[in-house]
């Protein structure tokens, strides 16, 4: 089974990459770009049965670092 | 005082560091990072700059997952001291032995070059060797320095006079300007500048070496 975890700094904590992002797609000539945020993806492959709660606790204590950055799982 | 500097795949500062303790008078022992154990008597522990695991996943996450930072925590939580300089600040906020969390500069440079700092506090073993409101001169060589902490942890660190140095021009973003903390028990120092790096004249400086004089006056006397 697979699972995809999605980290991203928390709203509020400043995200100066997506700044830069947003500034370069502005200079590109692209209109409307309100807000841009950079975050990770990380893919694990895993042994069938791996419950969603180990793949939090993985988060947790290691995949983000939750003093400034949250997380989703997606498994399947 | 007996000193006791950890080393990770990447670590680049580790020498430099122990050169620093033992001008002012340590004994050194390097200990690699998969060592489980640090050796008997050490009583502080450098961990220091670099860039431990290649930066991978977060500037000192997979080194403050590593086995010798058990030893680590283990080492603090009986009241040892540590300094964390650099990627080593990283390392002892992802350990959460110190709070709040180290970004991105805000202006997504990788920056070395000398900076000011004004010294916070005169009350821990690291700063007993600066007066309050110092201003001493530090280079600092990172790309994620810029220091965050929520409101309520910032109104803490102020609160419990933990706010080691701050920089006197803010060169990367950080909340309330801060350079360096000191934990609850004032024994643990995190700190993005490198005073290794500014401890004899050769440096072009030595107003890094207080700190670590500093730091063996405090063992001496204790």
């Amino acid at each position: 089974m697979k699972a995809r975890v999605h980290v991203m700094l928390k709203n509020g904590v400043l995200d100066p990459q997506g700044e830069a992002v947003k500034h370069a797609l502005g200079a590109l000539g692209f209109q409307g770009v309100e807000g841009v945020r950079q975050g990770k993806v990380i893919e694990l492959e895993l042994a069938d049965g791996t419950t969603e709660a180990t793949v939090r606790d993985m988060c947790e204590r290691l995949l983000a670092n939750t003093v400034i950055e949250s997380y989703t799982v997606e498994l399947g | 005082m007996h000193a006791a500097v950890l080393v990770f795949p990447g670590s680049n500062c580790d020498r430099d560091l122990a050169v620093a303790f033992e001008k002012a008078g340590a004994k050194v022992s390097m200990v690699w990072h998969k060592d489980t154990g640090l050796p008997d008597g050490v009583d502080v522990v450098g961990v220091p700059g670099g860039f431990s695991y290649g930066d991978y996943l977060r500037c000192g996450a997979i080194a403050a997952n590593s086995p010798i930072c058990g030893a680590l925590k283990e080492h603090v939580s009986r009241g040892g001291y540590a300094l964390g300089i650099c990627n080593g600040f990283q390392v002892l906020t992802e350990t959460r032995l110190l709070p709040g969390a180290l970004r991105r500069n805000a202006g997504l440079k990788y920056i070395c070059r000398p900076v000011d700092l004004l010294v916070g506090t005169a009350d821990s073993a690291f700063t007993a060797g600066y007066e309050a409101g110092q201003q001493i001169t530090v280079p600092i060589a990172h790309h994620d320095g810029n220091y965050y902490a929520d409101a309520e942890t910032l109104q803490q660190l102020q609160a419990e006079d933990r706010i080691a140095f701050r920089y006197a021009e803010n060169p990367n973003g950080s909340v309330g300007d801060i350079a360096g903390i000191l934990s609850a028990n004032r024994r643990v120092l995190g700190m993005m500048p490198h005073p290794e790096r500014m401890a004899e004249p050769a440096h072009g400086g030595t107003d890094g070496a207080a700190m670590f004089r500093a730091l063996l006056d405090q063992m001496v006397t204790a």
